[in-house]
């Protein structure tokens, strides 16, 4: 996987991770270009495109959208189910996770998702172990919080 | 679970992220956040020391402000000192920051490394894991130098976590992918391999991805995973859908896995041990047959990540390419999903079908599902969808279904999208000229593609009708037939008339018989368009007016009239200007004679690619068209056809080379020198001696219909080779920057480096002039069996340059296997309208690509020995042409890319080298030794290597060096 991003309705980067070395004009460029692409789809349209030389994944879940740019050797649904995963991470650990969840705690969202996937690709597909990662994370700070003076 | 914004959330942040979702405008929002940094800024700055906690807030506040997408400047010395906090949430927001906005400062690089390098040995997993975080999101060089060796020991150690392994498994393949020369796995290869076997699932998930990237690029040393990952496959395969707890997946045993081990074996050939192959056999026919179970779930979670590892199995079963039963077996399922109310499937359909179509075992299966496609063609609500069916159309069009494929993609032509009309007005064109059985269906379907979609048609679809009506003879009549019936339409595109002045000007006379198509009705069909057309269809209609009156004398005094009145002989365009007053003397002074050898028709055109291939290639990039390759053969019979004067033309485009005219009317309006008159010329200046200077002939001899060559084509080739042009290879062979070329308006400079097999190299084009070069335009090709052995890729430039500019352009070079050709640079430009047209040698040299290796003397006379066949020896004796100073030998010989070896020859005064040529398909160690006699002022140069033609170009070159 090269790049995911996360926009909502209004075409907001909520979330943006990088796989490959990208300067930031060009990052800002792709997002811009990409995100007005996928807003102009309509719902029932397949969740593929090809996209410059990349195969691009995305899904909607209530106002954000979550899109994966892969390269042409890679598996469009395990791709789209990589993005399931991440939100069904998202939701388990924020609780019904929403927009503002991921807006408010950013830093939490981007720890999840180097949990679970790393340098682009599966890292843990276990939900259970994602999770507890996360957990013995938080933990450890809530320890360090209570003996702290 | 914990509650979010727990104790510690950073108060100060939330309230910055609410003030910010308040604001009303984007100035607001701007005014907001510089209030913000100043703030951070002043605290940043402050005497008072900041504690941990306030100091991570601020850190992530400029995070959260970056991500917004504003500039940050500051704050990375702040980040950097959270790294070395012994609270974690310190250190984790400081690693984030550095993930998020890495910054090459060498002096910050160098701190950060020394956190991680601290945290990696803190033998603490969850520090561990994220110094190893780190790394895998920021992958720079300077990381891959410090932690490369580190990493693979923390992978393979025993005692190490599996969270730790997984990390570092994928932050090792981070890093190889970077910078690979640094990732070194040697020693660790098989205990890497093995990791296919651990007990724990994540281990194995990640560390696939690592082994996958490795055996794409060394796969003589990873093939052992080729069992292991089948044994592995077949148990996940086999196994129920709660056998793998967590792993399983809306009811599929650990689809990720699965996905990633058929991937895996596709870097392979079919497994050639029976016992695996048969169990790798068994798998993919258990997927098949999983694929008509009922779905155990109604969530499409469940159905998607089951085809994830269908489509996946059909991907190896094509890349096999070798069982038949399956093959057809994964065509059937694919016509299945053709239907399939999941537009998700019917695209994924489409898109895997294109490449069965391609077998022969499948080709026929894929056939039948025509109808399904042309339908989708047709009813598809999605772009994307009704693109991949064109895709399969054209994919599997053959003789037999031409015409009807054909025919819908003319009719889905006139609703296409406008974002693929180009494209299908391209694949039209190939498959009508590829499966042309009779001509006249050919240009039917030309014509009507410029009925329907005429702004598409560019000018590569119209210049090949040309040619090949001009090449046939059968079919001339009924061209001119066909474009004089279409240019009665009272809205004709420009394209056709384009079309039909060009031919009724060649072959008008083979329907002037009927009084219908006399010769003024053909005539006064053409000028009823004239006024609505481009200057440059003006000035092909007045070319086809002067044709005309050698074909017709009896147009002679219309044309002339037409010719001779102040809108064509004082038009404000030069070009047409020109030929006004040209045709008007010519046909008035020349006898009938002259005229109608000036005039004659055009011969047939060389054979060539079709240009319509090649454009759709450059489209698609390559590969993308595979399917037309094989038909060279067809395409000759079809456009070499007339023989008739065929040699003449040849040899009257080679007299012409140099002459300009890159399009087919060469709209130019300086002349060019007379010395590039081709052989009709002198015919001309001889017409023209009293009415003045020879830049009239120029005018004639620079149209693509009265030189009696066909220039449009011929001189758009690529010139040969400069003469020099090895030369200035040979200069690159001990370095890599310098100037290629230079000449009085182009100066050309190299920068490239190499890395393993990979090279990239950057061309500097300067234009020495004041002047701009127009249709500036580069190609490199790589001539001969040189195709298969080197991938080379480039960007296009700019077609403008402008005076005194430079324009870059990056070459991308990839070594499959040793070779000796060099590839070739083609420029084509205009300069004040004359075309330059220079060919050179691109200095890609088989020496790029070696590895130098150290090694003492006893393992390089070991070795040496080992080499000692005749043929992998090459030796040259020659005379030195520079001077023998030792410094400047070295420092060739290390220009070379070898290791120069101390005190390993006996002869203080010889040199040895050693080093290993690195290409895609195999490495070839290579032995170098140079024995200098100065008192002869001769060299004696040996070179040893597994290879013998490497052996022998690395002397071949190396000896034009000293």
């Amino acid at each position: 996987m090269q790049f995911m991003l996360l926009f909502s309705r209004q075409g907001k980067l909520r979330l943006q991770k990088w796989y490959v070395p990208l300067s930031d004009k060009e990052r800002k460029k792709i997002s811009r270009d990409l995100v007005q692409t996928i807003l102009a789809r309509k719902p029932k349209m397949c969740s593929f495109l090809e996209w410059r030389d990349l195969k691009i994944v995305y899904k909607r879940y209530a106002s954000l959208y979550f899109c994966c740019a892969v390269e042409d050797q890679d598996n469009e649904l395990i791709t789209l189910e990589i993005i399931h995963r991440y939100v069904e991470l998202l939701d388990k650990y924020f609780g019904s996770v929403c927009e503002l969840d991921i807006i408010f705690n950013f830093e939490k969202a981007y720890f999840i998702l180097d949990e679970f996937l790393l340098g682009g690709e599966a890292q843990e597909t276990s939900k259970k172990n994602v999770l507890k990662a996360i957990e013995q994370a938080d933990l450890l700070q809530e320890v360090r919080l209570l003996t702290d003076p | 679970m914990p509650a979010v914004s727990k104790g510690d959330g950073m108060r100060g942040l939330a309230v910055f992220i609410s003030d910010i979702r308040n604001c009303k405008s984007k100035e607001a929002e701007i005014k907001r956040i510089n209030k913000e940094l100043a703030n951070i800024r002043s605290k940043f700055k402050g005497d008072k020391a900041l504690d941990g906690y306030s100091k991570k807030k601020y850190v992530c506040k400029l995070l959260f402000i970056f991500l917004l997408g504003h500039d940050i400047d500051f704050g990375h010395m702040e980040a950097v000192n959270l790294l070395s906090s012994n609270k974690y949430t310190e250190k984790q927001i400081g690693y984030l920051f550095i993930s998020v906005l890495v910054n090459s400062n060498s002096e910050l690089i160098r701190l950060i490394n020394n956190a991680i390098k601290n945290d990696l040995s803190s033998r603490n997993p969850t520090f561990m894991c994220l110094a190893l975080h780190c790394i895998a999101n920021v992958g720079s060089r300077e990381m891959a130098e410090a932690f490369a060796g580190e990493i693979p020991r923390i992978l393979v150690a025993g005692d190490t976590m599996d969270s730790v392994k997984q990390s570092a498994a994928l932050c090792l393949l981070r890093l190889y992918k970077a910078s690979p020369d640094l990732v070194l796995m040697g020693e660790w290869t098989s205990r890497v391999v093995h990791l296919l076997n651990d007990q724990h699932m994540g281990v194995v998930t990640a560390a696939i991805s690592l082994i996958t990237c490795l055996s794409s690029k060394n796969p003589d040393e990873f093939k052992t995973c080729v069992s292991l990952a089948v044994s592995r496959l077949s148990r996940i395969v086999s196994s129920a859908s709660t056998d793998l707890q967590d792993y399983t997946y809306y009811f599929v045993p650990a689809p990720w896995l699965s996905c990633k081990l058929l991937r895996l074996l596709q870097c392979y050939p079919p497994p050639e041990d029976g016992a695996v192959k048969g169990r790798l056999v068994e798998c993919l026919e258990t997927i098949l047959n999983k694929a008509q179970e009922p779905p155990k779930s109604k969530k499409v979670q469940h159905s998607n990540a089951k085809n994830a590892i269908l489509f996946e199995a059909i991907s190896l079963i094509i890349h096999y390419d070798s069982e038949p039963n399956l093959l057809v077996r994964a065509c059937n399922q694919l016509g299945q999903f053709l239907q399939h109310r999941e537009t998700n499937l019917r695209y994924l359909a489409l898109e895997s079908m294109c490449t069965l179509a391609s077998s022969e075992f499948s080709h026929e299966a894929v056939k039948t599902h025509i109808e399904t496609v042309i339908n989708a063609l047709k009813t598809e609500r999605d772009v994307s969808v009704r693109q991949r069916a064109a895709d399969l159309l054209y994919a599997m069009c053959d003789r037999s279904n031409a015409k009807q494929i054909v025919a819908e993609m003319l009719s889905y032509l006139e609703t296409a999208d406008y974002s693929i009309r180009e494209e299908m007005v391209l694949k039209v064109a190939i498959l009508a000229e590829k499966y042309a059985v009779d001509y006249s269906w050919y240009v039917d379907t030309i014509l009507n593609l410029i009925r329907i979609a005429g702004d598409y048609v560019s000018e590569e679809v119209w210049y090949r009708v040309i040619q090949i009506v001009i090449n046939r003879d059968d079919v001339q009549g009924y061209a001119a037939k066909t474009v004089f019936e279409a240019l009665q339409a009272p809205a004709c595109h420009e394209n056709m008339v384009k079309v039909g002045g060009y031919i009724l000007g060649e072959f008008g006379n083979l329907i002037a018989g009927d009084p219908r198509s006399s010769p003024l009705v053909q005539f006064n069909l053409l000028h009823s368009k004239f006024h609505l057309c481009s200057v440059p269809t003006r000035a092909l209609l007045l070319s086809a007016y002067i044709k005309f009156i050698n074909l017709f004398p009896e147009t002679k005094a219309t044309i002339q009239e037409v010719l001779r009145s102040d809108s064509q002989i004082r038009n404000s365009d030069v070009e047409l200007q020109q030929r006004a007053v040209e045709y008007l003397k010519l046909s008035s002074i020349a006898s009938t004679d002259v005229l109608a050898t000036v005039l004659e028709e055009m011969p047939p055109f060389p054979e060539r690619e079709s240009s319509i291939l090649a454009k759709l290639k450059k489209k698609k990039g390559p590969g993308a068209v595979s399917v037309e390759l094989e038909d060279g053969k067809e395409r000759g019979e079809l456009n070499g056809g007339g023989d008739r004067g065929g040699d003449a033309a040849i040899a009257a485009s080679n007299a012409s080379t140099p002459s300009p005219s890159a399009d087919l009317l060469g709209l130019r309006s300086t002349a060019p020198v007379s010395g590039t008159t081709p052989s009709a010329g002198s015919l001309l200046v001889d017409v023209f001696s009293e009415a003045g200077p020879s830049a009239t002939s120029a005018g004639v001899n620079d149209d693509g219909f009265l030189s009696s060559a066909p220039p449009t084509v011929a001189s758009e080739d690529p010139a040969p080779p400069l003469p020099e042009s090895d030369e200035l290879l040979n200069k690159f062979v001990c370095k890599n920057n310098g100037v290629l070329f230079e000449n009085q308006l182009l100066q050309i400079g190299i920068k490239s480096e190499y890395r393993q097999n990979l090279g990239r190299m950057y061309l500097f084009y300067g234009n020495k002039t004041s002047v701009q070069f127009v249709s500036f335009n580069t190609t490199v090709s790589c001539p001969g069996e040189l195709q298969s052995q080197l991938n080379v890729q480039t960007k296009t430039v700019e077609p403008l340059v402008e005076g005194g500019a430079q324009v870059q352009q990056v070459i991308n070079i990839e070594c499959l296997t040793d070779f000796i050709d060099a590839p070739l640079l083609n420029i084509k430009f205009r300069y004040g309208g004359a075309l330059q047209n220079i060919s050179l040698k691109l200095p890609v040299t088989i020496n790029k690509f070696f590895q130098p290796t150290e090694m003492a003397a006893a393992d390089f006379f070991q070795r040496w020995k080992q080499l000692s066949q005749p043929q992998q020896e090459a030796q040259k004796i020659f005379k030195a042409s520079h001077g023998m100073d030792t410094e400047v030998l070295k420092a060739k010989l290390l220009g070379l890319g070898t290791a120069l070896l101390e005190n390993v020859d006996p002869n203080p005064e010889n040199y040895v080298c050693a080093g290993v040529i690195q290409t895609k398909a195999q490495q070839v160690g290579c032995l170098l030794r140079l024995e200098p006699n100065a008192q002869a002022q001769m060299y004696r140069l040996t070179l040893r290597s597994s290879k013998d033609t490497v052996s022998q170009r690395v002397c071949d070159l190396l000896a034009e060096q000293f």
